[in-house]
């Protein structure tokens, strides 16, 4: 079942994420990519500059932000990041890498009732703390853990 | 009887000595190995990190194993007289010569070598007559780290479990063969026999298990889960390409579910046989609960009793059970009302010398060692020296092939990888090419020779020395560091990473950053490398040399560790 759907997907190829984020409701698909294109945040180079693009004040610390990484990447050009927000009236998730040259890696808005749930791919240059923000009711939560990026070798 | 009493008893054992009358030798050794009646229902055995070592062989513990942080002062980070003061071990006994480096040379001679599995074979029959039911697990690193094991794929460590009755497995280096072998030797000769099990081992794309997680096994009616952890960092470790398509890595919360999983379907205890390394697991135990023992590998720690960490869950035992085939641990479990209510623990040394070798497995070993015997004897050079590896720094077997590196490439510094396994070689020992293949035999042998900035050396060093003594566990990957021929610095490990490293010199002048230095080295890790095997390398240098005199040890000079009892 498993390899059937492994060779059914590696045919079908790179249209299906796309596609079951929309099936799934994650996205707002009425927003134009252009209209909301955080551009300043985007091109920030500080990963202070990116949170001010957001709005970001007083952002607290919260346990309901469940922020998942590997301790060590595996492949620093594809770092797996899953965020999941368990906070009431979740409106948005932001992913920064503090040390990237662009910190902020990407947002994602959600409609009203759409769990608050992204699982994405990273590409981290050097060993960072990695933040998740998320936009509740208008106010901010932050979780951070930090991904180390190794030359690796020499293992036992 | 205690551990206490029972070390007593090997005391008084090896007091006695060698060369003993046939009787009194029977009598010693039934001391020794006697595991005395503790009315329990449930024993396990554990041997790991075996590096493919068939044969009986020398293994020196190191002199350096150095703690930071939290773990300074601690075991598994005590060495030599430490060690023996920790653990109440009389100095100059048989058990002493075991699980630490001191006067190693007189002790080895004394007491012959150690492990080798047709010795292993008739301790593990001993154990099981004194145990009916005995499980037998193995924590992995089983089918690399011999010329045989090398250029059989792993098929005559196979062939060897098998005999020896290996009834569970996990894995690290065994990945180094490639996903489509291990898949082969899981799926065709280890099916029926042997249970691989590695619950932190996923698909890449949809995170699918790629084994199973754990099994459920009766030991005289008594349910007990047994989880597999594999090595976590394998991808990072060694050349990603093995293992492409899987992924790794600790899986906590994977594994607080398979625990959860086991005891839901009635486990009345539930252990992990892990590779992760025992300042990883004394984390990990922790931070998971419902596990009764983490039977542990990979750092190679040889630690007589276990060390018992609290959770929300209550308490968990982590082992480590050394290497080379050197010891085999049994724990004996006293299970009550589906709860652990006891234990019994020994790390029982396989001295070669009081166990006959098994029959059945010494045909074996003479099977699948026969296409290669004659070429693995070739008899290289002599050495004058000790020659081992083991160690947080390094090693004079390293040493010995810095020194061909660099005299057989030209090149002005050479990088040997810490790995912690590799046999030792006594004094006035021939050193044979079998010798040379146990520090050397992997999959990605080739060595290399690049141009490097001194900026990017700095790098390269910071990194490795961080893998080693990041504060955190969980950002440790287990090997020793890096060697270094030529290049000279001094090392604080109790420092961050970036000021770990200082004053790299070469030849008495300090490295500058922006200089391109030649470099060798062996066992790359990036995409498509290629070269000379390091063996043929070692091996030419050797005959060419013929007598080996005691290597100039390049170590760093320690800065920040001056009282850590780590180092002796």
């Amino acid at each position: 079942m498993q390899q059937i759907r492994r060779r059914l997907l590696k045919a079908i190829g790179s249209v299906i994420p796309l596609a079951a984020a929309a099936g799934a409701g994650l996205l707002r698909a009425g927003d134009a990519f252009a209209a909301t294109w955080n551009k300043a945040g985007f091109d920030a180079k500080a990963a202070a500059d990116a949170l001010k693009s957001l709005g970001v004040t007083g952002a607290q610390p919260s346990k309901d932000i469940v922020l998942t990484t590997p301790d060590i990447a595996e492949n620093g050009a594809q770092v797996p990041v899953t965020v999941t927000s368990k906070i009431p009236n979740t409106q948005s998730i932001s992913i920064i890498v503090e040390k990237n040259p662009f910190p902020l890696s990407s947002t994602y808005d959600f409609s009203s009732g759409a769990d608050g749930y992204v699982s994405t791919k990273l590409k981290l240059g050097q060993t960072s703390n990695v933040v998740a923000i998320v936009k509740a009711d208008g106010k901010f939560f932050t979780a951070t853990k930090e991904v180390k990026v190794t030359i690796g070798g020499c293992g036992g | 009887m205690s551990r206490r009493e029972f070390l007593h008893t090997l005391a008084v054992a090896s007091a006695a000595g060698f060369p003993l009358g046939r009787a009194a030798r029977a009598a010693t050794i039934n001391d020794f190995y006697d595991l005395h009646s503790f009315g329990n229902n449930v024993t396990l055995m554990h041997f790991t990190d075996c590096h493919a070592q068939l044969l009986p062989s020398y293994f020196r513990e190191p002199s350096v194993n150095i703690g930071v942080a939290a773990m300074a002062g601690k075991p598994p980070h005590l060495v030599g007289e430490a060690l023996l003061k920790h653990y109440q071990i009389s100095p100059n006994t048989r058990l002493a010569h075991a699980f630490t480096h001191l006067d190693f040379e007189r002790d080895a001679r004394a007491y012959g070598e150690i492990g080798g599995f047709a010795h292993l074979a008739t301790l593990v029959k001993r154990v099981r007559a004194q145990r009916p039911g005995a499980l037998l697990l193995d924590g992995g690193d089983t089918w690399q780290g011999s010329a045989t094991a090398l250029w059989t794929r792993g098929e005559d460590m196979v062939q060897a479990a098998k005999l020896l009755g290996v009834d569970i497995m996990t894995g690290h280096w065994e990945f180094t063969l490639g996903a489509a072998r291990v898949k082969e030797l899981v799926e065709t000769q280890l099916k029926g026999s042997i249970e691989f099990l590695a619950q932190n081992v996923l698909t890449t794309d949809f995170g699918d298990p790629v084994f199973a997680p754990w099994v459920m096994r009766e030991i005289n009616g008594v349910p007990i889960a047994i989880i597999g952890q594999a090595f976590p960092y394998v991808p990072i470790a060694h050349p990603r390409h093995f293992v492409s398509e899987w992924t790794f890595g600790i899986q906590e919360e994977n594994l607080q579910k398979s625990v959860d999983a086991a005891v839901a379907k009635g486990a009345h205890a539930v252990v992990l046989l892990s590779h992760n390394g025992m300042d990883v697991d004394l984390k990990l135990a922790g931070r998971v609960s419902g596990i009764d023992v983490i039977l542990g590998g990979h750092t190679h720690d040889a630690v007589p009793d276990p060390i018992p960490v609290k959770n929300r869950g209550g308490t968990t035992l982590v082992t480590n059970a050394g290497c080379n085939g050197k010891f085999l641990a049994v724990l004996d479990l006293d299970v009550r009302n589906k709860q652990v209510a006891g234990y019994q623990y020994r790390l029982l040394p396989v001295f070669s010398r009081m166990l006959d070798a098994d029959q059945g497995m010494s045909e074996l070993i003479t099977k699948v060692r026969a296409p290669y015997a004659q070429k693995l004897g070739e008899k290289l050079a002599v050495s004058e020296a000790l020659l081992y590896r083991r160690g947080n720094f390094n090693g004079t077997f390293d040493q010995v092939i810095l020194d061909a590196l660099i005299q057989e490439t030209n090149a002005e510094i050479a990088f040997s990888p810490g790995f912690r396994w590799g046999t030792s070689v006594l004094p006035n020992e021939t050193i044979t090419l079998e010798h040379v293949m146990n520090q050397t035999a992997i999959t990605y042998p080739y060595t290399t020779v690049t141009e490097m900035s001194g900026e990017t050396i700095k790098s390269v060093l910071e990194d490795i020395c961080d893998n080693l003594f990041n504060p955190d566990p969980y950002l440790q990957q287990g090997g020793d560091m890096v060697r270094t021929g030529g290049l000279r610095y001094v090392c604080d490990p109790t420092a961050t990473i970036g000021n770990r490293i200082r004053n790299m010199t070469l030849n008495g002048k300090l490295i500058e950053a922006g200089k391109r230095y030649k470099v060798a080295g062996w066992a790359p890790t990036g995409e498509g490398a290629s070269g000379r095997p390091v063996w043929e390398i070692v091996s030419r240098y050797l005959r060419d040399k013929q007598v080996i005199s005691v290597p100039h040890l390049n170590l760093p000079e320690l800065s920040g560790v001056s009282d850590n009892p780590g180092k002796a």
